[in-house]
């Protein structure tokens, strides 16, 4: 089977030093599933989403691997092909709101810019599209808040606008990276009901980068766990959660706080499982180096 | 209601500044050595006679009865005759304005459209080899003052390769129909197109040498604003919509860029303004700025007050310019 975003043995350096930030990574994602990806940061579950939307930093340089989405290979095409197909069948839910919206613009052009100059519908059928998704995510007279600007708006506000502005062009693949993580605790339950209920609707792909397990087991299918930039366990969230089979996998699980007992849950990770993953990867790294 | 009250409170507060400049320009005048007397006279004229002309000039009463008599005949318009000329220092120094408003705002043009076309390249081809020439671009126009790159460009475009006019703001041989003193605007407004030719050809190098500096300004700021905008979420964000890079830097990154270094382009430009008092002398053209010298040099004091009057309500009104400006265009301050 093979899903709407496909991507086989990604590998990733810094450019300057070499350093390797993603190893051999494979990740599959049918249409309309969720898959969470998580690890502690700096495991590079964002960059993977960075990647995929064609937006890694110009330090970071993609050594092997394929990025299919739908089928076609990012890393093959040109440039400009690649960027007018990531803005046709993806989008992004931003980790920020706060940064994510331009300060100087109003939102209204903000959510049909895409729509208008990429997929180039005509202005009022943009406008009336963005209305659309501005109810449905419940923004309160829509038509008001699109010549707003976006530092008359609360935080939820924004992030319910970049969520309605990345569902407005109707995309098969959103990558959802952290996008509660900037967010009051009251706020991140209805923004990610929100993401949940949109995606089901829509039947879109989610990537959905987080460190938080309690998100992942309540939004995803199926998760990736990431270490040092290696996909350590690939499972389903029932399995995972019913019995994570790595041992770091085991070990972030264990410490994820409990309601039951705070205290005696918060476990940090054994040294020796750290160290037994490090030793994996440099295996890896070796056997890596070798064939190459 | 709070721009109006912003301008009022600036108004205020240019009087002052003004009347503090009146003062300290008419007690330096003179206090420094050299006196208006002396260049009139013949050689060999009596103290008799220096002293008759000090009394008809009112040159022997004290600093502070001379400033009261001065201030007292201002307040009611009149700012005085020029020693030199013995005509009216409001209608001399209004009769100037144009000229040097015309060279100050075409350089200004000049420095924007270079300064933000090397920001918006630079910020493009950041990271490439074109993005080092730019910087040394920028460092050069820096560090050389406007009246070098006047000689510069007198030796370019005036003797190697003679295409501009080195002298003067409009042919002599020229039949004006202007009623005002605004030629390059009226010119165009009478659509004598060869006329806006001319005087732009005599306008180009001195605009160009004061423009240099301030374009470098603009551009090292600007693009230093631009590279931090380009990888603000915002722009990331517009990246993954499918906008290419060219497009990310004009209509995400500048908008929020042109704010900060508009404040600068304000403060640069009144030094742009003082700049025309040498660049004005080394292309003989006739303006406030040239009319300046002469009047120093002749020690022509009413001239002297009046010029130095007039350059500071400029400075001061292109400052409440720049404030109104900033308090438009930015959103955040337009609904406060």
């Amino acid at each position: 089977m093979s899903g709407f975003l496909e991507i086989r043995g990604l590998s990733a350096r810094l450019a300057g030093t070499g350093q390797r930030l993603l190893r051999a990574v494979d990740i599959s994602l049918p249409a309309g599933s969720v898959r969470g990806l998580v690890g502690e940061s700096g495991a590079g579950k964002s960059m993977i989403g960075k990647a995929v939307l064609g937006v890694l930093p110009k330090a970071v340089e993609i050594v092997e691997g394929e990025i299919l989405l739908d089928g076609q290979d990012l890393l093959k095409v040109p440039p400009a092909e690649r960027r007018r197909l990531i803005g046709a069948k993806a989008a992004l839910i931003p980790q920020d709101p706060l940064t994510a919206l331009n300060p100087s613009r109003r939102i209204g052009p903000q959510i049909t810019d895409r729509l208008v100059d990429i997929l180039g519908w005509e202005k009022a059928r943009a406008a009336s599209r963005a209305l659309e998704v501005l109810a449905e995510v419940s923004i309160p007279e829509p038509e008001r808040v699109m010549r707003l600007y976006p530092h008359e708006l609360s935080g939820g506000m924004r992030q319910r606008i970049l969520i309605a502005s990345a569902f407005a062009a109707e995309p098969k693949l959103i990558v959802a990276d952290e996008p509660t993580t900037a967010l009051d605790v009251t706020v991140q339950k209805q923004i990610l009901k929100l993401i949940s209920a949109l995606q089901a609707r829509h039947g879109t792909a989610l990537l959905f980068v987080t460190h938080d397990l309690g998100v992942v087991s309540k939004v995803c299918d199926t998760l990736s766990v990431l270490y040092a930039g290696k996909v350590v366990e690939d499972t389903t969230v029932e399995r995972f959660f019913a019995a994570p089979q790595h041992p770091y996998s085991r070990a972030l699980l264990a410490a994820t706080p409990r309601h039951t007992d705070p205290a005696a849950s918060l476990q940090p990770v054994p040294q020796a499982v750290i160290d037994a993953a490090m030793a994996e990867i440099a295996a890896a790294d070796a056997a890596w180096s070798a064939h190459g | 209601m709070t721009l109006l009250r912003l301008i009022l409170e600036r108004l205020l507060t240019t009087l002052i500044t003004l009347f503090g400049v009146a003062v300290i320009v008419f007690v330096v005048i003179r206090v420094v050595p050299g006196n208006p007397i002396a260049m009139m006279l013949p050689p060999g004229a009596t103290d008799a006679d220096i002293d008759r002309l000090k009394a008809l000039y009112g040159l022997d009463k004290s600093i502070a009865q001379q400033f009261l008599i001065w201030f007292g005949n201002v307040l009611h318009g009149d700012f005085g005759t020029s020693i030199t000329t013995r005509q009216p220092v409001l209608s001399l120094v209004l009769d100037r304005l144009p000229a040097t408003l015309e060279l100050s705002v075409m350089a200004l043009v000049i420095a924007v459209v270079i300064g933000v076309t090397l920001a918006i390249l630079g910020t493009r081809l950041r990271g490439h080899r074109a993005e080092a020439g730019i910087d040394v671009a920028n460092g050069i126009g820096l560090s050389v003052p406007d009246f070098l790159w006047g000689l510069a460009l007198i030796l370019l475009f005036g003797v190697i390769w003679p295409v501009f006019q080195i002298s003067g703001r409009v042919s002599p041989r020229l039949e004006l129909p202007f009623t005002s003193q605004f030629y390059l605007f009226e010119s165009i407004l009478r659509l004598r197109f060869d006329l806006t030719a001319d005087l732009l050809s005599h306008m180009f190098m001195p605009a160009l040498a004061l423009a240099l500096p301030l374009a470098a300004i603009i551009s090292q700021l600007l693009k230093q604003s631009l590279k931090e905008t380009v990888n603000l979420d915002y722009s990331v964000l517009a990246r993954t919509k499918g906008y290419s890079e060219t497009r990310v830097i004009l209509s995400e990154a500048l908008p929020n860029s042109i704010l900060p270094t508009l404040t600068l382009v304000g403060v640069q430009f009144t030094f742009l303004i003082g700049g025309t008092i040498i660049v004005e002398r080394l292309f003989s053209y006739e303006g406030l700025g040239n009319m300046a010298i002469d009047a120093v040099v002749n020690r022509d004091l009413p001239l002297i007050q009046g010029i130095v009057i007039l350059f500071a309500i400029l400075f001061t009104f292109v400052n409440l310019t720049v404030d109104m400006t900033y308090a438009v265009l930015n959103p955040k301050l337009r609904h406060a």
